[in-house]
């Protein structure tokens, strides 16, 4: 076993790094969430997201363009779930797990032609000056482009909820849309939209894994990243700047234990891996129970259907 | 400027096996207020959400000061100058009082500005109201205040009132009225919609009296007995409940200095919540909604567990007891909702009547039911209290308000209770329910159970209880005699006007 | 302008039709698939549906019909209970791995012994250590408040590396030859769950699915605890009050759940499976989810749903040999039967209604998302 070989900055650059496709993808699933819908389909959301971003970075050469067409990939897979959640009032969990099992059947799929591929490269953008400043430098303002878009996005998020009318808007529908549809506003639009962003933000997410984290395509390359990103907005009592810290402490959690494992600490490889999901189930448990119950701070209407009566 | 503010012409609604209003006429006057009168079911509701723009009609056409009067939505009502307090109040309790207000404006001013603006026409029309509070946390009578400054910013020409008074006691209703006032002198029209006639003679100079769709008939209610209004409303004579009192029975069920805190958000505490009654008594108790009577229920069916001395039956402590074990004795409960709380909408009316009566009327025989059993006890309570349905094989949802009512009562009062509370038992059920309900509690008690009714109809508390007790902020006053309380009196037992002491002195 | 109408029951004639309907829209789009992926769609799902029940090599694929239904329906039928009451447990697939892992444990401690109690004891801890690995999150419920859909997963991930860590460590079988997998439990007579039946496919763990789609018929149907998980699941306050603990509920499903799906692996490892290798799962603690909901939380639906995935399972894996179709197209499919059968269910709940004209109906949800009156 060799600790040494552990550096605590080049450790938590990379927990940055780590904790971006979690956080993308539970940063959709937040404004889902607060729009009064619940989509379990995060991981399939995702999946789906590694593939088509990886296969049109692969046929484009840019990884740009491979974010952009993950985008688009999972955004196109959570329009089924809106139609059949919104307009087909079927059960949201059920339809949630429905979609994240047709994701990763549909992302198997597409994925056998990009085995052994390797995807192409992104380079990191040092910010001027900033990238200069020891020890913050190197972990926070050393990344790639889409680091940088994630803490943005979880900015804009904060914004748009707290500042701006279409995100009061939003908070409303998802709190009583009841009353929401009696003042007049279009309680299902409002949540389409939202179920359209948290699947571009998870496609976002898988696509991070495909082209940056691995960076090739494999089979299951999500392993949970989007079931633990539900378990952060849980975490993150549905407040964008705690989300931050969630995916970070998750992150964390991924790259030390991967750090144990090439360190050959005397732990079974397994156990380390066991590791990020106990801690997230560890977490639940501390966040649901004692005052601040994470469930008092959900939104009121969350994974109720929602049909207009007369 | 006109004679008439709004003009309706022969509104006309359908829905599939009701019409909720055929061909209704008549005209608001600018600086009026209007009544709209009937029972429920009489298509009120349809009406002023026609007019609000979320229902549209099949025919018929609406005219606003002179102009053709269309309202595809909300919005488009409230760019005209109409406003609407709804009797479930629209309000989104994890949200502040000036977000919920931004949420009902077109073009709300940034939330500071905003703030200020609550703040002057709270005081011009002496509602007080903190803009930075969490509505969850507001009395009922507060949330209206809301409500009703989210429309008076608005400056409407024409402002909807549903039910306002129904959570409110008599002196929030004078300041209320005294509000209504105000606004009529500045020239806006009011449409109040209500089934209590006292208020309507106090307040309206015209009123339209719907029933079964259709306008009856109008009249001017200060020139109008409140019978008269009465009998057009049902369109016939009503009876009022008749019983044979029986007095001096044993204490059955005894509460004492029970507290609790809400099993749900936003709830409210009970404290020291004590009173007893005997056989053959009727207790009333009255209050504003969400003043403890959920959670009072709640800790008497057995849903919410207590310390086991502050709920006895008889003399054995039951705090610590299930609701089945509660049933077996004897105490028995009918909630406030009938859909989803008394009963489960989807399921039959068999499998409803088994949801209580499986321990007193024995229909399990080793935990499996007796499925034939159930059946004829649906049929009895069918039978007995007239309940107007197909058969026992009837999903509970397929059941109209009164007829749900009566048989979630009627499944309880069949089991022969030593005690039965009730939550709101007429609560939007037809006047002629209501009165078979009331009737069949009376009957009850002068059977010799104990009868506990919960209720914010205080005509209907003093119309049957024997002892009347008030329940405000989770406190119960102690119970009085029920004969010869005046308004007043019960006003101040409810707590009188929440917070308003300000506006009241001014 | 087409409108839905909440009917005042629900239709019952489109409960047993909608599944039908979904199997023949999953067919259609799924040859249509298969079309564009080069494949002839006719011979394709011919190849799934037909010839594993009448093919020419039925005599094979017809027995392992039942191998692969067996444990589908026995952890469907535990998961209903739950899922009817609006108890999530989605990792019965960590709760299969577990059952496989203790009840295979137990056996192996007693290793070579030939007693007759050995299998019985097996089956006995697969039960109660799938049980247990499902009270985790059944007790966290009830405890913390905690979410049983993300602990039950999460879980499911701890339980694949368990069986790794088992498959290549305490498990692993010493005269492997330091292979990953533990000795075979199928070939040592005192665990081995045979065939019973010859050229039917028919093991232990097909009668305790039999048997288990009974006794829930019963208890659904007849039994006070199948009215206490219908009705709170309908309606959770009138459960409450009409006396049913949600925290028992909960403990209960769960255990329900968790030890049929420990029960299916325990007689998956003894029998089809024959050791605990790292690739012993194969996912059907998820396709159960699949099977559970085709078959509308029903025993004798779930019983019909869980013939039919063991059919595309079979199906699948000949086409994969004889048209050279991906395996993961048969995940596809599956996936894509349970969004047709959620997405039909919508006739049960509701009526769809056209109404021409003017008259319109802004106050019902209308079926497209049309801006102007459409989604209020």
């Amino acid at each position: 076993m060799d600790l040494s070989g552990i550096s605590p900055v080049l450790l938590l650059a990379s927990l940055i790094v780590a904790s971006t496709p979690i956080l993308l993808a539970a940063l959709g699933e937040l404004v889902v969430e607060r729009s009064g819908v619940l989509n379990l389909g995060v991981e399939g959301m995702m999946i789906t997201g590694a593939i088509t971003g990886f296969a049109t970075a692969v046929a484009t050469g840019s990884p740009a363009l491979g974010f952009l067409g993950a985008a688009v990939g999972g955004a196109a897979l959570s329009v089924l779930f809106a139609v059949l959640v919104l307009w087909l009032k079927s059960n949201q969990v059920a339809t949630g797990l429905a979609l994240t099992l047709f994701g990763l059947g549909l992302a198997s799929m597409v994925g056998q032609a990009y085995n052994g591929i390797r995807a192409p490269e992104m380079g990191d953008i040092a910010i001027p000056l900033l990238s200069d400043i020891p020890v913050l430098g190197p972990i926070l303002f050393r990344h790639d482009w889409v680091v940088y878009l994630g803490v943005a996005l979880v900015a804009g998020v904060w914004w748009f909820l707290n500042r701006s009318r279409a995100g009061l808007t939003l908070r409303a529908v998802g709190e009583n849309h009841d009353a929401a549809h009696a003042l007049g506003y279009h309680v299902l639009r409002l949540r389409f939209l939202a179920i359209l962003f948290g699947g571009a933000c998870a496609g976002l997410g898988g696509a991070y894994l495909s082209l940056v984290r691995v960076p090739q395509w494999t089979e299951g390359i999500t392993a949970g990243a989007g079931w633990i990103a539900l378990a952060i907005v849980v975490f993150a009592s549905w407040r964008p700047l705690r989300l931050l810290l969630g995916a970070w402490l998750f992150g964390g959690i991924s790259v030390l234990q991967l750090n144990l494992q090439a360190a050959r600490v005397p732990i079974p490889v397994e156990v380390l891996s066991m590791a990020p999901y106990l801690v997230t189930i560890l977490v639940l448990v501390l966040i649901s129970s004692g005052r601040g119950r994470a469930a008092l701070a959900a939104p009121g209407s969350l994974g109720q259907p929602f049909h207009a009566s007369r | 400027m006109s004679d008439v503010l709004l003009a309706i012409r022969g509104l006309t609604k359908a829905y599939p096996g009701v019409v909720a209003n055929s061909d209704v006429s008549f005209d608001i006057r600018p600086a009026s207020v209007h009544a709209l009168l009937g029972e429920n079911g009489a298509g009120k509701s349809t009406l002023v959400k026609t007019i609000y723009g979320l229902v549209r009609p099949d025919a018929g056409s609406m005219t606003l000061a002179g102009r053709p009067y269309t309202p595809a939505e909300p919005r488009a009502a409230r760019a005209a100058g109409v406003a609407m307090v709804f009797q479930h109040f629209s309000l989104f309790d994890a949200l502040s009082v000036a977000e919920n207000i931004a949420l009902g404006m077109e073009n709300p001013p940034p939330l500071r500005d905003l703030s200020s603006r609550i703040a002057q026409v709270s005081r011009e029309y002496g509602l007080p109201l903190d803009p930075r509070r969490t509505v969850g946390d507001l009395s009922a009578g507060e949330r209206q205040r809301v409500e009703i400054i989210r429309c008076l910013l608005q400056a409407p020409r024409l402002l909807i009132m549903d039910e306002p008074t129904s959570v409110l006691t008599p002196q929030e209703v004078d300041i209320l009225f005294g509000t209504l006032r105000q606004l009529r002198e500045e020239g806006t029209a009011i449409l109040y919609i209500s089934h209590k006639l006292e208020e309507i003679r106090a307040l309206c100079e015209e009123a339209t009296i719907l029933r079964g769709g259709k306008v009856v008939a109008t009249c001017d209610p200060r020139a109008t007995s409140a019978r008269q209004m009465a009998e057009m409303m049902v369109g016939g004579t009503l009876k009022t409940p008749a019983r044979a009192t029986i007095a001096g029975g044993e204490v059955v069920l005894e509460v004492q200095g029970l507290s609790a805190a809400s099993p749900r958000q936003h709830g409210m505490a009970l404290r020291d919540v004590t009173f007893s009654v005997s056989r053959g008594e009727v207790l009333g108790i009255g209050g504003v909604a969400g003043n403890g009577q959920d959670e009072l229920l709640l800790a008497l069916s057995g849903e919410m567990r207590t310390a086991p001395g502050m709920v006895r039956l008889g003399s054995d402590p039951i705090g610590r007891c299930s609701p089945s074990e509660r049933r077996a004795r004897g105490l028995l409960c009918a909630p406030e909702e009938r859909m989803g709380h008394a009963a489960a909408p989807d399921m039959t009316l068999t499998e409803n009547a088994f949801l209580t009566g499986r321990v007193r009327e024995r229909l399990a025989r080793g935990g499996f039911v007796d499925w034939t059993g159930a059946r004829s006890f649906a049929e009895r309570v069918i039978r007995g209290f007239d309940v107007r349905t197909p058969g026992p094989g009837a999903a509970a949802r397929s059941l109209s308000g009164g007829n749900l009512q009566k048989f979630v009562i009627g499944r309880e009062i069949l089991q022969r209770p030593e005690v039965l509370v009730v939550n709101q038992p007429t609560w939007g059920v037809d006047a002629a329910a209501a009165a078979s309900i009331r009737q069949a509690l009376l009957d009850l008690a002068s059977q010799g159970a104990a009868v506990v009714v919960v209720s914010q109809d205080l005509d209907e508390l003093m119309e049957i209880s024997d002892r009347f007790a008030a329940l405000n902020e989770g406190r119960l006053s102690p119970a009085r005699p029920a004969r010869g309380l005046t308004v007043e009196e019960i006003g101040l037992m409810l707590g009188g006007a929440h917070g308003m002491e300000v506006a009241h002195a001014h | 302008m087409i409108y839905l109408e909440k009917r005042p029951t629900p239709s019952r004639a489109w409960a047993l039709a909608t599944p039908l309907l979904a199997v023949l829209a999953t067919m259609i789009v799924g040859g249509l698939l298969f079309a564009a992926m080069g494949k002839d769609p006719v011979l394709a799902i011919r190849t799934i549906f037909w010839d594993p029940l009448f093919g020419e090599f039925a005599s094979y694929t017809r027995p392992q019909l039942l191998i692969k239904a067996g444990p589908l329906i026995l952890i469907a039928i535990g998961l209903s209970f739950g899922f009817r009451a609006g108890i999530w447990n989605i990792g019965a697939e960590g709760q299969y791995i577990l059952g496989a892992l203790t009840g295979a444990a137990v056996g192996l401690a007693f290793y070579p012994s030939e007693s007759r109690l050995i299998f019985p004891l097996m089956v006995l801890a697969g039960a109660l250590g799938g049980m247990a690995w499902a009270l985790i999150p059944g007790l966290l419920k009830v405890r913390f408040g905690t979410n049983e859909i993300l602990v039950s997963l999460m879980l499911v991930y701890v339980a694949t590396n368990l069986l790794a860590y088992a498959a290549l460590g305490p498990l692993q079988n010493p005269e492997g030859m330091g292979f990953p997998g533990s000795r075979n439990l199928s070939q040592w007579s005192a665990s081995a769950n045979p065939e019973l039946f010859t050229g039917t496919g028919i093991h232990w763990g097909v009668i305790a699915a039999g048997l288990s789609v009974l006794v829930a018929y019963v208890l659904l149907a007849r039994h006070a605890f199948g009215f206490a998980v219908r009705l709170a699941g309908q309606s959770p306050r009138a459960a409450a009050f009409a006396g049913v603990s949600p925290s028992r509920l909960v403990l209960t499903c769960m255990a329900i759940s968790g030890g049929l799906a420990g029960l299916a692996g325990v007689f998956e490892v003894t029998g089809p499976a024959g050791q605990i290798s790292i690739d012993f799962n194969v996912g059907y603690g998820f396709t159960a989810i699949i099977v559970a909901f085709l078959g509308r939380l029903h025993p004798v639906g779930i019983l019909l749903a869980g013939l039919l995935m063991a059919l595309t399972y079979i199906g699948g894996e000949m086409a994969q040999l004889q048209l050279s179709l991906p395996a993961a197209a048969i995940q596809l499919f599956q996936g894509m039967l349970l969004f047709f059968l959620l997405a039909m269910d919508v006739l049960t709940q509701f009526r769809v209604r056209v109404r021409s004209g003017r008259a319109q109906a802004p106050q019902a949800v209308v079926a497209q998302p049309k801006p102007a009156q459409g989604t209020h």
